[in-house]
Protein backbone atom coordinates (compact mmCIF):
# COMPACT_ATOMS: atom_id res chain seq x y z
CA UNK A 1 0.00 0.00 0.00
CA UNK A 2 1.36 3.39 -0.92
CA UNK A 3 1.67 5.87 1.91
CA UNK A 4 2.52 9.54 1.83
CA UNK A 5 5.76 10.46 0.18
CA UNK A 6 8.25 9.32 2.77
CA UNK A 7 10.85 12.00 2.18
CA UNK A 8 8.74 14.75 3.84
CA UNK A 9 7.30 14.55 7.34
CA UNK A 10 3.51 14.49 7.64
CA UNK A 11 1.86 17.90 7.88
CA UNK A 12 -1.36 16.38 9.13
CA UNK A 13 -1.22 13.35 11.40
CA UNK A 14 -4.48 11.71 12.38
CA UNK A 15 -3.81 8.88 14.83
CA UNK A 16 -6.42 6.41 16.03
CA UNK A 17 -9.23 8.96 16.21
CA UNK A 18 -12.55 7.63 17.42
CA UNK A 19 -15.85 9.38 17.94
CA UNK A 20 -19.37 8.34 18.83
CA UNK A 21 -22.66 10.17 18.68
CA UNK A 22 -24.34 8.43 21.60
CA UNK A 23 -24.38 4.72 20.80
CA UNK A 24 -23.39 5.25 17.16
CA UNK A 25 -19.66 5.02 16.43
CA UNK A 26 -18.99 7.43 13.56
CA UNK A 27 -15.19 7.18 13.60
CA UNK A 28 -13.41 3.96 14.57
CA UNK A 29 -9.75 4.44 15.24
CA UNK A 30 -9.02 6.36 12.06
CA UNK A 31 -5.38 6.99 11.21
CA UNK A 32 -4.17 9.01 8.26
CA UNK A 33 -1.10 11.02 7.42
CA UNK A 34 -0.99 13.79 4.86
CA UNK A 35 2.31 15.21 3.66
CA UNK A 36 2.87 18.82 2.67
CA UNK A 37 1.65 19.44 -0.87
CA UNK A 38 -0.45 16.29 -1.01
CA UNK A 39 -4.03 16.24 -2.21
CA UNK A 40 -5.91 13.52 -0.37
CA UNK A 41 -9.47 12.72 -1.36
CA UNK A 42 -11.84 10.91 0.95
CA UNK A 43 -14.61 8.91 -0.66
CA UNK A 44 -17.15 6.53 0.73
CA UNK A 45 -20.86 5.93 1.20
CA UNK A 46 -22.86 8.49 3.17
CA UNK A 47 -22.65 7.88 6.89
CA UNK A 48 -19.14 6.50 6.57
CA UNK A 49 -17.67 9.34 8.65
CA UNK A 50 -15.92 11.31 5.87
CA UNK A 51 -17.33 14.68 6.73
CA UNK A 52 -17.02 14.08 10.47
CA UNK A 53 -13.35 13.25 10.06
CA UNK A 54 -12.79 16.43 8.06
CA UNK A 55 -14.59 18.50 10.69
CA UNK A 56 -12.44 16.98 13.43
CA UNK A 57 -9.32 18.29 11.68
CA UNK A 58 -10.25 21.91 12.42
CA UNK A 59 -12.13 20.93 15.56
CA UNK A 60 -15.59 21.91 14.39
CA UNK A 61 -16.27 18.49 15.91
CA UNK A 62 -14.56 17.16 18.99
CA UNK A 63 -13.48 13.54 19.14
CA UNK A 64 -13.48 11.01 21.96
CA UNK A 65 -9.98 9.59 21.68
CA UNK A 66 -6.89 9.64 19.53
CA UNK A 67 -4.86 12.56 18.33
CA UNK A 68 -4.86 15.00 15.42
CA UNK A 69 -1.75 17.05 14.82
CA UNK A 70 -0.99 19.75 12.28
CA UNK A 71 2.68 20.58 11.94
CA UNK A 72 3.28 18.59 15.11
CA UNK A 73 0.75 20.61 17.14
CA UNK A 74 -2.20 18.88 18.75
CA UNK A 75 -5.37 20.46 17.32
CA UNK A 76 -8.23 20.58 19.80
CA UNK A 77 -6.62 19.55 23.07
CA UNK A 78 -3.65 20.80 25.01
CA UNK A 79 -2.23 17.32 24.56
CA UNK A 80 -3.66 13.98 23.53
CA UNK A 81 -2.99 12.48 26.96
CA UNK A 82 -4.91 14.78 29.30
CA UNK A 83 -7.44 15.67 26.62
CA UNK A 84 -7.90 19.08 28.18
CA UNK A 85 -9.68 21.24 25.63
CA UNK A 86 -7.76 24.23 24.37
CA UNK A 87 -8.94 27.70 25.34
CA UNK A 88 -11.27 29.56 23.00
CA UNK A 89 -8.44 31.85 21.93
CA UNK A 90 -6.09 28.92 21.27
CA UNK A 91 -8.73 27.07 19.27
CA UNK A 92 -9.38 30.14 17.14
CA UNK A 93 -5.65 30.50 16.47
CA UNK A 94 -5.40 26.81 15.52
CA UNK A 95 -8.39 27.05 13.22
CA UNK A 96 -6.86 30.01 11.43
CA UNK A 97 -4.13 27.60 10.26
CA UNK A 98 -6.64 25.39 8.45
CA UNK A 99 -8.92 26.66 5.74
CA UNK A 100 -12.34 25.13 5.21
CA UNK A 101 -14.74 25.30 2.29
CA UNK A 102 -18.29 24.15 2.93
CA UNK A 103 -20.88 22.30 0.89
CA UNK A 104 -23.39 25.12 1.47
CA UNK A 105 -20.81 27.89 0.86
CA UNK A 106 -21.66 29.65 4.14
CA UNK A 107 -20.65 33.05 2.84
CA UNK A 108 -21.52 35.91 5.19
CA UNK A 109 -24.60 37.38 3.48
CA UNK A 110 -24.17 40.85 4.99
CA UNK A 111 -20.68 41.28 3.54
CA UNK A 112 -19.55 41.71 -0.05
CA UNK A 113 -17.33 39.15 -1.75
CA UNK A 114 -14.29 41.19 -0.79
CA UNK A 115 -15.69 41.76 2.69
CA UNK A 116 -16.05 38.03 3.22
CA UNK A 117 -12.36 37.57 2.47
CA UNK A 118 -11.22 40.63 4.41
CA UNK A 119 -12.94 39.68 7.67
CA UNK A 120 -10.40 37.04 8.71
CA UNK A 121 -7.51 39.08 7.37
CA UNK A 122 -8.38 42.10 9.48
CA UNK A 123 -9.76 40.43 12.62
CA UNK A 124 -7.48 37.40 12.80
CA UNK A 125 -4.36 38.32 10.87
CA UNK A 126 -4.44 41.92 12.07
CA UNK A 127 -3.96 43.45 8.65
CA UNK A 128 -5.05 46.98 7.84
CA UNK A 129 -8.10 47.30 5.64
CA UNK A 130 -6.17 48.58 2.60
CA UNK A 131 -3.80 45.62 2.70
CA UNK A 132 -6.67 43.20 3.36
CA UNK A 133 -8.57 44.67 0.42
CA UNK A 134 -5.55 44.20 -1.84
CA UNK A 135 -5.20 40.56 -0.75
CA UNK A 136 -8.93 40.01 -1.27
CA UNK A 137 -8.74 41.48 -4.76
CA UNK A 138 -5.72 39.31 -5.56
CA UNK A 139 -7.57 36.13 -4.58
CA UNK A 140 -10.80 37.18 -6.26
CA UNK A 141 -8.84 37.68 -9.47
CA UNK A 142 -7.26 34.30 -8.93
CA UNK A 143 -10.69 32.60 -8.80
CA UNK A 144 -11.89 34.66 -11.76
CA UNK A 145 -14.11 37.07 -9.84
CA UNK A 146 -12.13 40.32 -9.88
CA UNK A 147 -15.21 42.13 -11.17
CA UNK A 148 -17.43 40.85 -8.34
CA UNK A 149 -15.48 42.24 -5.37
CA UNK A 150 -18.32 44.49 -4.30
CA UNK A 151 -21.18 42.10 -4.98
CA UNK A 152 -23.17 40.63 -2.13
CA UNK A 153 -23.34 36.82 -1.98
CA UNK A 154 -27.02 36.88 -2.96
CA UNK A 155 -26.04 38.58 -6.21
CA UNK A 156 -23.70 35.72 -7.16
CA UNK A 157 -24.40 32.34 -8.71
CA UNK A 158 -23.70 29.20 -6.69
CA UNK A 159 -20.45 28.56 -8.51
CA UNK A 160 -19.35 32.14 -7.95
CA UNK A 161 -20.26 31.96 -4.28
CA UNK A 162 -18.25 28.81 -3.86
CA UNK A 163 -15.26 30.36 -5.55
CA UNK A 164 -15.50 33.26 -3.09
CA UNK A 165 -15.68 30.60 -0.36
CA UNK A 166 -12.43 29.11 -1.62
CA UNK A 167 -10.80 32.55 -1.89
CA UNK A 168 -11.91 33.34 1.67
CA UNK A 169 -10.23 30.17 2.92
CA UNK A 170 -6.94 30.39 1.01
CA UNK A 171 -6.47 34.15 1.57
CA UNK A 172 -5.70 33.26 5.19
CA UNK A 173 -2.72 31.27 3.90
CA UNK A 174 -3.68 28.13 5.77
CA UNK A 175 -1.29 25.23 6.11
CA UNK A 176 -3.96 22.90 4.92
CA UNK A 177 -7.24 23.32 3.07
CA UNK A 178 -10.28 21.20 3.91
CA UNK A 179 -12.94 20.85 1.23
CA UNK A 180 -16.24 19.35 2.34
CA UNK A 181 -18.28 18.21 -0.68
CA UNK A 182 -17.87 21.65 -2.14
CA UNK A 183 -19.63 20.93 -5.43
CA UNK A 184 -22.54 18.87 -4.06
CA UNK A 185 -24.89 21.84 -3.80
CA UNK A 186 -24.07 23.15 -7.28
CA UNK A 187 -25.94 22.78 -10.53
CA UNK A 188 -23.99 20.39 -12.76
CA UNK A 189 -22.94 23.12 -15.19
CA UNK A 190 -21.32 25.10 -12.38
CA UNK A 191 -19.22 22.25 -10.96
CA UNK A 192 -16.45 22.63 -13.51
CA UNK A 193 -15.55 26.24 -12.70
CA UNK A 194 -15.15 25.36 -9.01
CA UNK A 195 -13.09 22.25 -9.63
CA UNK A 196 -10.84 24.21 -11.97
CA UNK A 197 -9.98 26.53 -9.08
CA UNK A 198 -9.24 23.56 -6.81
CA UNK A 199 -7.04 22.04 -9.45
CA UNK A 200 -5.00 25.21 -9.90
CA UNK A 201 -4.50 25.42 -6.12
CA UNK A 202 -3.29 21.82 -6.12
CA UNK A 203 -0.82 22.67 -8.84
CA UNK A 204 0.48 25.48 -6.64
CA UNK A 205 1.28 22.95 -3.96
CA UNK A 206 -1.59 23.65 -1.56
CA UNK A 207 -2.06 20.75 0.84
CA UNK A 208 -5.65 19.62 0.63
CA UNK A 209 -7.98 17.07 2.13
CA UNK A 210 -11.28 16.85 0.35
CA UNK A 211 -14.46 14.89 0.62
CA UNK A 212 -16.13 14.55 -2.75
CA UNK A 213 -18.41 12.49 -4.91
CA UNK A 214 -16.71 13.70 -8.09
CA UNK A 215 -14.87 10.48 -8.88
CA UNK A 216 -13.37 11.68 -12.13
CA UNK A 217 -11.96 14.72 -10.39
CA UNK A 218 -10.69 12.61 -7.49
CA UNK A 219 -8.92 10.33 -9.94
CA UNK A 220 -7.28 13.21 -11.81
CA UNK A 221 -6.41 15.59 -8.99
CA UNK A 222 -5.55 13.42 -5.99
CA UNK A 223 -2.21 12.16 -4.77
CA UNK A 224 -4.04 9.54 -2.78
CA UNK A 225 -7.58 8.40 -2.25
CA UNK A 226 -8.95 7.23 1.08
CA UNK A 227 -11.99 4.99 1.05
CA UNK A 228 -13.97 5.14 4.27
CA UNK A 229 -16.64 2.68 5.33
CA UNK A 230 -18.41 2.32 8.67
CA UNK A 231 -16.29 5.00 10.30
CA UNK A 232 -12.95 3.43 9.42
CA UNK A 233 -10.36 3.69 6.67
CA UNK A 234 -11.08 0.72 4.47
CA UNK A 235 -8.59 1.41 1.68
CA UNK A 236 -5.98 4.03 0.93
CA UNK A 237 -3.61 4.49 -1.97
CA UNK A 238 -2.99 6.20 -5.29
CA UNK A 239 -6.14 6.79 -7.36
CA UNK A 240 -5.33 4.09 -9.88
CA UNK A 241 -5.03 1.48 -7.15
CA UNK A 242 -8.07 2.45 -5.13
CA UNK A 243 -10.39 3.06 -8.07
CA UNK A 244 -9.31 -0.10 -9.90
CA UNK A 245 -12.31 -2.16 -10.83
CA UNK A 246 -10.61 -5.40 -9.87
CA UNK A 247 -10.00 -4.42 -6.24
CA UNK A 248 -10.26 -7.25 -3.76
CA UNK A 249 -11.82 -4.98 -1.15
CA UNK A 250 -15.42 -6.13 -1.08
CA UNK A 251 -16.93 -2.94 0.34
CA UNK A 252 -14.97 -0.75 -2.02
CA UNK A 253 -15.99 -2.84 -5.00
CA UNK A 254 -19.65 -2.57 -4.03
CA UNK A 255 -19.32 1.17 -3.53
CA UNK A 256 -17.63 1.71 -6.87
CA UNK A 257 -20.07 -0.53 -8.70
CA UNK A 258 -23.04 1.28 -7.21
CA UNK A 259 -21.36 4.56 -7.97
CA UNK A 260 -20.69 3.71 -11.59
CA UNK A 261 -24.25 2.47 -11.99
CA UNK A 262 -25.68 5.74 -10.77
CA UNK A 263 -23.22 8.20 -12.30
CA UNK A 264 -22.23 6.91 -15.69
CA UNK B 1 -66.50 73.75 22.19
CA UNK B 2 -63.50 74.62 20.07
CA UNK B 3 -62.39 77.30 22.47
CA UNK B 4 -62.63 74.87 25.36
CA UNK B 5 -60.42 72.43 23.57
CA UNK B 6 -57.95 75.12 22.59
CA UNK B 7 -57.91 76.23 26.19
CA UNK B 8 -57.07 72.66 27.24
CA UNK B 9 -54.26 72.19 24.72
CA UNK B 10 -51.34 73.16 26.98
CA UNK B 11 -52.63 70.70 29.58
CA UNK B 12 -52.93 67.98 26.95
CA UNK B 13 -49.43 68.79 25.77
CA UNK B 14 -48.10 68.21 29.27
CA UNK B 15 -49.83 64.85 29.33
CA UNK B 16 -48.42 64.04 25.94
CA UNK B 17 -44.92 64.85 27.22
CA UNK B 18 -45.42 62.36 30.05
CA UNK B 19 -46.59 59.72 27.56
CA UNK B 20 -43.48 60.27 25.46
CA UNK B 21 -41.21 60.23 28.51
CA UNK B 22 -42.70 56.97 29.85
CA UNK B 23 -42.52 55.38 26.40
CA UNK B 24 -38.93 56.44 25.86
CA UNK B 25 -37.81 55.14 29.26
CA UNK B 26 -39.59 51.83 28.76
CA UNK B 27 -38.27 51.36 25.23
CA UNK B 28 -34.66 52.20 26.05
CA UNK B 29 -34.46 50.33 29.36
CA UNK B 30 -36.20 47.24 28.01
CA UNK B 31 -33.95 47.26 24.95
CA UNK B 32 -30.74 47.29 26.96
CA UNK B 33 -31.85 44.76 29.58
CA UNK B 34 -33.70 42.59 27.07
CA UNK B 35 -30.77 42.30 24.67
CA UNK B 36 -28.41 41.37 27.52
CA UNK B 37 -30.81 38.73 28.86
CA UNK B 38 -31.63 37.52 25.34
CA UNK B 39 -27.96 36.93 24.57
CA UNK B 40 -27.69 35.22 27.96
CA UNK B 41 -30.62 33.02 27.03
CA UNK B 42 -28.87 31.84 23.86
CA UNK B 43 -25.24 31.67 24.93
CA UNK B 44 -25.21 31.82 28.73
CA UNK B 45 -24.50 29.00 31.19
CA UNK B 46 -27.41 26.72 32.05
CA UNK B 47 -28.48 28.41 35.32
CA UNK B 48 -28.68 31.81 33.59
CA UNK B 49 -30.63 30.31 30.71
CA UNK B 50 -33.15 28.76 33.09
CA UNK B 51 -33.50 31.98 35.06
CA UNK B 52 -34.15 34.02 31.90
CA UNK B 53 -36.53 31.38 30.57
CA UNK B 54 -38.57 31.39 33.78
CA UNK B 55 -38.56 35.21 33.95
CA UNK B 56 -39.68 35.59 30.36
CA UNK B 57 -42.38 32.92 30.46
CA UNK B 58 -43.76 34.23 33.74
CA UNK B 59 -43.88 37.87 32.71
CA UNK B 60 -45.38 37.15 29.32
CA UNK B 61 -48.12 35.12 30.97
CA UNK B 62 -49.36 37.99 33.14
CA UNK B 63 -51.54 40.90 31.94
CA UNK B 64 -49.60 44.17 32.03
CA UNK B 65 -52.23 45.69 34.26
CA UNK B 66 -51.82 42.96 36.87
CA UNK B 67 -48.06 43.44 36.71
CA UNK B 68 -48.42 47.18 37.18
CA UNK B 69 -50.77 46.90 40.15
CA UNK B 70 -48.53 44.21 41.63
CA UNK B 71 -45.47 46.47 41.46
CA UNK B 72 -47.31 49.51 42.84
CA UNK B 73 -49.66 47.99 45.40
CA UNK B 74 -47.98 44.62 46.03
CA UNK B 75 -44.30 45.34 46.42
CA UNK B 76 -44.70 47.71 49.40
CA UNK B 77 -45.57 44.55 51.36
CA UNK B 78 -41.93 43.53 51.01
CA UNK B 79 -40.70 47.03 51.75
CA UNK B 80 -40.31 48.30 48.20
CA UNK B 81 -42.20 51.57 47.86
CA UNK B 82 -42.05 53.11 44.39
CA UNK B 83 -43.63 56.34 43.24
CA UNK B 84 -46.50 55.65 40.91
CA UNK B 85 -44.49 56.94 37.93
CA UNK B 86 -41.54 54.59 38.55
CA UNK B 87 -43.76 51.68 39.46
CA UNK B 88 -45.48 52.07 36.11
CA UNK B 89 -42.19 52.42 34.24
CA UNK B 90 -40.78 49.33 36.01
CA UNK B 91 -43.83 47.21 35.24
CA UNK B 92 -43.99 48.25 31.59
CA UNK B 93 -40.22 47.75 31.24
CA UNK B 94 -40.37 44.23 32.69
CA UNK B 95 -43.16 43.38 30.30
CA UNK B 96 -41.41 44.81 27.25
CA UNK B 97 -38.11 43.26 28.33
CA UNK B 98 -39.60 39.79 28.22
CA UNK B 99 -40.65 40.47 24.63
CA UNK B 100 -37.24 41.81 23.65
CA UNK B 101 -35.66 38.66 25.10
CA UNK B 102 -37.79 36.57 22.75
CA UNK B 103 -37.06 38.77 19.73
CA UNK B 104 -33.33 38.47 20.39
CA UNK B 105 -33.52 34.72 20.90
CA UNK B 106 -35.54 34.28 17.73
CA UNK B 107 -33.27 36.53 15.69
CA UNK B 108 -30.06 34.83 16.82
CA UNK B 109 -31.53 31.34 16.47
CA UNK B 110 -32.59 32.12 12.90
CA UNK B 111 -28.98 32.54 11.76
CA UNK B 112 -27.91 29.22 10.21
CA UNK B 113 -25.30 27.15 12.09
CA UNK B 114 -23.09 27.29 9.01
CA UNK B 115 -22.48 30.99 9.65
CA UNK B 116 -20.89 30.27 13.02
CA UNK B 117 -18.91 27.42 11.55
CA UNK B 118 -17.60 29.49 8.67
CA UNK B 119 -16.63 32.19 11.16
CA UNK B 120 -14.90 29.59 13.35
CA UNK B 121 -13.11 28.14 10.35
CA UNK B 122 -11.37 31.42 9.56
CA UNK B 123 -10.22 31.65 13.17
CA UNK B 124 -12.60 34.21 14.69
CA UNK B 125 -12.98 33.99 18.47
CA UNK B 126 -16.40 33.61 20.07
CA UNK B 127 -16.70 37.34 20.67
CA UNK B 128 -15.61 38.17 17.12
CA UNK B 129 -18.09 35.67 15.71
CA UNK B 130 -20.89 37.37 17.59
CA UNK B 131 -19.94 40.94 16.75
CA UNK B 132 -18.85 40.48 13.14
CA UNK B 133 -21.05 37.66 11.88
CA UNK B 134 -24.02 36.76 14.07
CA UNK B 135 -25.23 40.09 15.46
CA UNK B 136 -25.14 42.07 12.18
CA UNK B 137 -27.34 39.41 10.62
CA UNK B 138 -29.54 38.92 13.68
CA UNK B 139 -30.08 42.69 13.91
CA UNK B 140 -31.99 42.68 10.63
CA UNK B 141 -34.31 39.98 11.91
CA UNK B 142 -34.70 41.70 15.26
CA UNK B 143 -35.67 45.09 13.87
CA UNK B 144 -39.19 44.52 12.46
CA UNK B 145 -40.75 42.80 15.50
CA UNK B 146 -38.98 45.18 17.84
CA UNK B 147 -40.33 48.29 16.10
CA UNK B 148 -43.79 46.77 16.29
CA UNK B 149 -43.10 46.39 19.97
CA UNK B 150 -42.14 50.06 20.25
CA UNK B 151 -45.52 51.16 18.93
CA UNK B 152 -47.12 48.74 21.40
CA UNK B 153 -45.14 50.40 24.16
CA UNK B 154 -46.47 53.83 23.21
CA UNK B 155 -50.03 52.56 23.15
CA UNK B 156 -49.53 50.49 26.30
CA UNK B 157 -48.24 53.53 28.16
CA UNK B 158 -51.88 54.71 28.37
CA UNK B 159 -52.25 52.17 31.19
CA UNK B 160 -50.17 54.36 33.50
CA UNK B 161 -53.21 56.62 33.79
CA UNK B 162 -54.70 53.89 35.97
CA UNK B 163 -52.06 54.63 38.60
CA UNK B 164 -53.18 58.26 38.56
CA UNK B 165 -50.32 59.50 36.40
CA UNK B 166 -51.30 62.40 34.17
CA UNK B 167 -50.23 61.12 30.79
CA UNK B 168 -52.03 61.95 27.56
CA UNK B 169 -54.81 59.49 28.33
CA UNK B 170 -55.38 60.85 31.81
CA UNK B 171 -55.18 64.45 30.57
CA UNK B 172 -57.84 63.73 27.97
CA UNK B 173 -60.06 62.15 30.62
CA UNK B 174 -59.63 65.13 32.93
CA UNK B 175 -60.48 67.64 30.21
CA UNK B 176 -63.57 65.59 29.37
CA UNK B 177 -64.46 65.68 33.04
CA UNK B 178 -64.48 69.46 32.90
CA UNK B 179 -66.00 70.00 29.47
CA UNK B 180 -68.21 66.95 28.83
CA UNK B 181 -66.89 66.94 25.23
CA UNK B 182 -66.02 63.24 25.16
CA UNK B 183 -66.27 62.61 21.44
CA UNK B 184 -63.97 65.35 20.06
CA UNK B 185 -61.42 64.90 22.84
CA UNK B 186 -61.12 61.13 22.44
CA UNK B 187 -60.74 61.68 18.71
CA UNK B 188 -58.03 64.24 19.37
CA UNK B 189 -56.26 61.85 21.78
CA UNK B 190 -56.52 58.99 19.30
CA UNK B 191 -55.10 61.19 16.55
CA UNK B 192 -52.08 62.08 18.66
CA UNK B 193 -51.35 58.42 19.49
CA UNK B 194 -51.86 57.56 15.85
CA UNK B 195 -49.52 60.31 14.65
CA UNK B 196 -46.72 59.07 16.91
CA UNK B 197 -47.13 55.46 15.87
CA UNK B 198 -47.48 56.30 12.22
CA UNK B 199 -44.23 58.24 12.38
CA UNK B 200 -42.59 55.25 14.07
CA UNK B 201 -43.86 52.80 11.47
CA UNK B 202 -42.62 55.06 8.72
CA UNK B 203 -39.20 55.35 10.32
CA UNK B 204 -39.06 51.58 10.77
CA UNK B 205 -39.77 50.93 7.11
CA UNK B 206 -36.94 53.30 6.25
CA UNK B 207 -34.65 51.55 8.72
CA UNK B 208 -35.52 48.08 7.45
CA UNK B 209 -34.78 49.11 3.90
CA UNK B 210 -31.55 50.72 5.00
CA UNK B 211 -30.35 47.52 6.66
CA UNK B 212 -31.76 45.04 4.18
CA UNK B 213 -29.55 42.75 2.19
CA UNK B 214 -30.75 40.52 -0.54
CA UNK B 215 -31.03 36.95 0.63
CA UNK B 216 -31.06 33.88 -1.51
Amino acid sequence: MATSSNNSPALLEIAEVSKSFGPVAVLRSVSLQVAKGEVVTIIGPSGSGKTTLLRCVNFLESYDSGSIRIDGKEVGYRDAGTRQRRSERDLAAMRAETGMVFQSFNLFPHLTAAGNIMLGLTKVRGKGSAEARAIAEHWLARVGLAHKADSLPAELSGGQQQRVGIARAVAMEPKILLLDEITSALDPELVGEVLAVVKSLAEDGMTMVMVTHEMAFARDASSRIVFMADGGVSAVGPPKEVLAAETTNERLRTFLARFRASHF
Amino acid sequence: MLSQILYALPFLAEGFAVTLWVSLLVVVLSLIAGVLLGVGLVYGPAPLRWAVRIFSDTIRGIPILVLMFFVYYGLPAVGLHLQSFWAAVLALTLFKMAQVVEYVRGAVASIPKGQSEAAMAIGLTFRQRLTSVIFPQAFRRFLPPWINGVTDAVKGSALVSLLGITDLMQAVNQVIGRTYEAMPLYILGALIYFAVNYALSYASRRLERRFAFIRD
